[in-house]
Formats: structure tokens, sequence, C-alpha cells
């Protein structure tokens, strides 16, 4: 990708990025004395024999169950070779046996941190395929559901990356507005995880008496808190002396491996679905697209976290527009389309808070889909994980996991 | 009165000549039927002359009664920064059997490594010029490829007790 690859922002990017110097600048400035030579160094230096290192499948700093192969030499990774399939449940065969309306919840456990905009990717596919529309008040409900959950998903990843690091306050702050966040999928949907909600369609029901102000208080206190979730973070000189430079990731290189959503952007590249090619109310709402300049792991963290201020906007909007009328289309209808001998097929895909989450459904008019392939970022993303822990240390690993945001769950499949 | 603008993603593509089997759909679901020999000059082509830089997805599907039995299909994607109109989608097909390997487009775009090696781990088919052809999501030793159609729903019962090599 050449255009705009790297250089400054067109309209509407926020522009986010630390520089090397600038932190060490910082550290220097606090340390007021040349920072002395850690003991790590000597061991980072190659010694020309190469070790094999496992790590995973079953570790705190993955999240999930992925296992890795690396080759060091010293503590530097020469190579590191992913290796996945531990979550694979065979979800596409099962598919093929469920008919539309009950994929639904199942597409919940594909990325078990974001199942709105999983569900949401899912039957916007399936709109598209038996060619209806959901009405505008379901499809602006639809896209602050999405918004909510892009919230949740990098809350969960805002605490779990610290902690990891080292930094403990966010783990804990951040966990308690993610549990503020799915406490208004709670009320709506009477499950706590918050999913399922979506249909083919529309919505299956509408909004309880009272939620319109219970959200509209969370997204308008949003802000302030999350300045307190993400503020100790930030702020950290330990986060920032590991992630500034880390595992840097080359704008061509990204779009290349196929690489997208904040991991993507964090690269320079402003290429977000929402905005370039808008689906549900996505066209009526006003938002930025934050952008990092480095592609480091320390952009691809601010980029999420500008991404979540954007949401709160997003809902807020959405609850101010939010149109009156049905959230159903009627009548509702069975099936897909396509006869006979003749299939008919569909790729939708929309922006989910790890990247582009994609259906592509074939289908010959039976109640379940002839095919249905789940076009998963974080499976995708996984293939830029070689890429940028090459050169790095070993100890790094964790932090250039954690810049990624993997789910396995939607990898594996 | 200016002649209707020609899409000059169309004039490309009939300048392929037989490379290109059909051309069907619109839009965001123009999928055009690849010869199976072709598919990496079209890849190649598609990426260097109409902005396709990116492989969003590949993916196979099963149709037992069809000879060549298999289909595979490239999601490509054109992301247009400065001008987002500009920016579109395209499908690709071609056909494939099992001895009737497909050429891989590994060298065109590097996501297509993951993609093609799921293909041959899920159904079969091998993808010719690609780096390290082997399973991603089952284990080396697993007997049969479940996403064909002919494969059971509840599995064969035979693949745990397989495992004999290092999954990678």
């Amino acid at each position: 990708m050449a255009e705009g690859a790297g250089e400054p922002l067109e309209t509407g990017a926020v522009e986010l990025s630390e520089t090397v110097e600038a932190v060490e600048e910082a550290e220097a400035a606090v340390l007021l004395a040349p920072t002395p030579e850690p003991d790590g160094e000597a061991a980072a230096e190659p010694r020309g024999e190469e070790v094999e290192l496992g790590f995973g499948p079953q570790h705190p700093a993955i999240h999930g169950v992925l296992r890795l192969r690396a080759r060091v030499d010293g503590e530097r990774i020469i190579d590191c070779r992913p290796i996945l399939g531990h979550l694979h449940r065979g979800v596409e065969k099962v598919f093929e046996r469920t008919p539309f309306a009950d994929i639904v919840p199942q597409t919940d456990r594909l990325d078990f941190a974001a199942p709105a905009t999983t569900n949401l990717a899912y039957v916007g596919a399936v709109e598209r395929l038996q060619g209806i529309m959901a009405p505008p008040r379901a499809r602006y409900l639809r896209t602050l559901f999405a918004e909510l959950q892009r919230i949740a998903s990098h809350l969960l990843w805002l605490a779990g990356h610290a902690a990891d690091l080292g930094v403990m306050p966010p783990f804990f702050a951040a966990l308690r507005e993610r549990d503020r966040v799915l406490g208004l999928f709670d009320v709506y949907l009477r499950q706590y995880p918050g999913a399922s909600g979506m249909r083919p369609g529309g919505l299956s029901h509408d909004l309880p008496a009272g939620w319109v102000e219970k959200c509209r208080e969370l997204a308008g206190s949003f802000p302030g808190r999350l300045d307190e979730c993400a503020g100790d973070l930030l702020g950290s000189r330990p986060w920032k002396k590991r992630t500034v430079g880390l595992g840097v990731l080359a704008a061509e290189v990204a779009v290349d491996l196929g690489v997208t959503g904040p991991a993507l952007r964090a690269s320079g590249v402003a290429w977000d679905l929402r905005r370039a090619m808008p689906y549900e109310a996505y066209g009526e709402v006003a938002f930025e697209v934050p952008v990092g300049r480095n592609g480091d792991a320390h952009d691809r963290c601010l980029v999420r976290v500008e991404e979540m201020r954007q949401a709160a906007r997003i809902v807020v909007q959405c609850l101010d527009g939010l149109p009156e009328g049905p959230v159903l289309a009627e009548p509702p209808r069975e099936g897909g389309g396509g006869s006979g001998e003749s299939f008919q097929e569909v790729y939708h895909a929309v922006e989910g808070p790890k990247g582009e989450i994609g259906f592509y459904l074939v289908s010959e008019g039976a109640a379940a889909p002839y095919r249905c392939h789940v076009r998963a970022p974080s499976f995708a993303n996984l293939q830029a994980l070689p890429e940028i822990c090459r050169g790095e240390l070993v100890g790094d690993l964790v932090a250039l996991i954690g810049s990624l945001d993997l789910s396995l769950g939607e990898a594996d499949r | 009165m200016s002649a209707p603008a020609v899409d000059p993603l169309l004039e490309a593509l009939a300048g392929l000549g037989d490379a290109v089997e059909s051309v069907r759909g619109a839009g965001d679901e123009l999928t055009v039927r690849v010869r199976r020999e072709a598919i990496a000059e079209v890849c190649a082509a598609l990426k260097g002359e109409q902005g396709f830089t990116a492989l969003v997805d590949l993916c196979g599907v099963d149709f037992p009664g069809r000879e060549p039995r298999f289909e595979v299909v490239y999601h490509l994607l054109k992301p247009a920064l400065v001008d987002p109109a500009a920016a579109r989608r395209l499908r690709l097909k071609v056909a494939a059997g099992e001895g009737a390997p497909v050429p891989s487009v590994t060298s065109v775009w590097r996501a297509a490594d993951a993609c093609e090696r799921e293909v041959w781990d899920l159904f079969g088919l091998r993808f010719e010029g690609h780096p390290e052809l082997s399973r991603i999501l089952l284990w080396e030793g697993f007997a049969g490829h479940p996403l064909r159609k002919d494969f059971p729903l509840e599995g064969t019962g035979t693949g745990a007790s397989a495992a004999g090599t290092d999954g990678g």
C-alpha cells in the first residue's frame, strides 16, 4: 500500500505516536544520570548458538490457547512460529447443518470478547443474502451495540495487557468499567456477556424502559473514567520503555499480511470499514479514525485507547438520533437465496474491535447455509506475530502478543 | 452527452484474455472465474495494475457433484485511502480438484500463507509453490479433511490416536 501510508493523515484522523528518543529523554530527566547498562543487555547479544523455545499453549499472557515455537540466540528471537488449532471446534462444519437464524448464538463464541460485533457481521451477511434490510431504529441500535462492544473488548484488552506488563492499577479499573458496559447488555438481553440479540432483519426486541438514560449516563461519564483507567498505563514510564519502538510493523508489510483493525491503523494506514464502506448507521455519525505513525506496540495501544473515546462519541450520537419504529423487518424470511443447482453467495464484513470480521455465505436455498466461512481478523493478524517478534527479546514476547490483541476463539474457529 | 463510463476494472479483466472464464455480479459481489493455471498471474496483475493490495480472505468450497469438485474463493480488496469511493472488493474463483493443484498466490500476498494451509487442511487441496503446505488447525497425522461434504459431522473417531508428530 503506497497511498497515505506513513504520511501525515488526512482529515478526520487523530495522530498518536511517541519516539524512542523522547522516552529516553524523559527517562534521563527523571533519573538525572545516565541509565546504567542493565545486566540483560549482555545476555541479549547473539552467541551464535540457536535454541528452540516453546511458549504456550497454556500461558497467562496469551489469554487463550496458542503455542509459539521460537528460535532464539541468547535472548534474541530469530524466528517465531505460531502453532494454532488448540481451540478448533469445527464451527464452519457445524454451521452447514444449522438453520441461518440459529447460527447467531454460535457466532458469539468466535470472538468471545466481542460477541455483538461478530453477530453484526453475520446477520449483515444473511440480510444481504436474503435481500432484506433492518429498519432504521434497528440499524441505529446495532451501531450503538457494536460500539459498546468495541469499548468492552478494548477494555478487556487494556486490563490484560497492562497486567501482563506489570502495571496493575488499570487491570482493576478497566475491568470495572467493562463490567458497567456489560451491565447495559445484561439489562437489555437478560444475559451477562451481552450476545445474541441480533437477528437477520433487525433485533430480537426493543429496549426496555429506562435503558436509554442508563446508556447516556455511561457514555457521558466514560471519557473521564477512561482517563482513570488508561492514565496509569499511558503515563507509566516502565510501560513506555517496554513498548516504544518495540515490534515495528511497516505499513506495506501489514497490508501484505492481511492485517486489519487497530494493528493496521497503528502502522499509519487509515483504513476503517466504518469510514470506507459504511454499514448500519455509520454513514450518519461523526467520528475520527485514530492512526499511529511508527507501527510499534506503543502505537497499537494508543490507537485502541483513542478508539474507545471515539466509540463513546458514536454511542451518544446514536442515542441522540435514535429513530422511532419497529426493530425487526417484517416478515423475517427463512433460509437463504439460491435454489437447486443455482448457488447464491455473499461476503459481508464489519469493522470489529480486532479488525475486519467477515462472513462468506454460499446458499442453495436450504434452511442452512451450504458453506459459511468466517474471515476472522485474529487469524490474519496472527501472521504478523513472526514479523514483529523477529529481532526482539524473549522477555518482550508477552508485550508483543498483547499488542496484537488476538482472540484465539475466532482464529481457530 | 458523454458515453457511459466504462469500469476500468472490467476493461482490465477483459484484457486478461482466456485467463478469465466468466464475470458475474456487480459492485461488492463482482465475481470472476479464473482459469486455474492462470490464477497467480491474474492476482499479480490485479494487485500491480488495479490496486488490489490486500487479500482479505481465501477459502474452499466443496461441490461433490462437480468435476473438478472444489472451488477456491479469493476475496480481494482495494483499500483506497485518499478517495474512499474508489475502494472496492472483488471475488475470484478457481475450480480445483485433488489431481489439479492450484498455483499458490503466496508470492503475490503473504496473507495467503495461512489461508492456503487452511484450505489444504480442511479440504485437502494442494497449492503449488506454497513455501510450507502443512496442516494449520488440525494436527499432522489427522486422517481426512473435515470440511469435505462426505466427512461425517460427528467425526471419524480415529483422528486423535493418529496424533504422532509435533503439530507444525
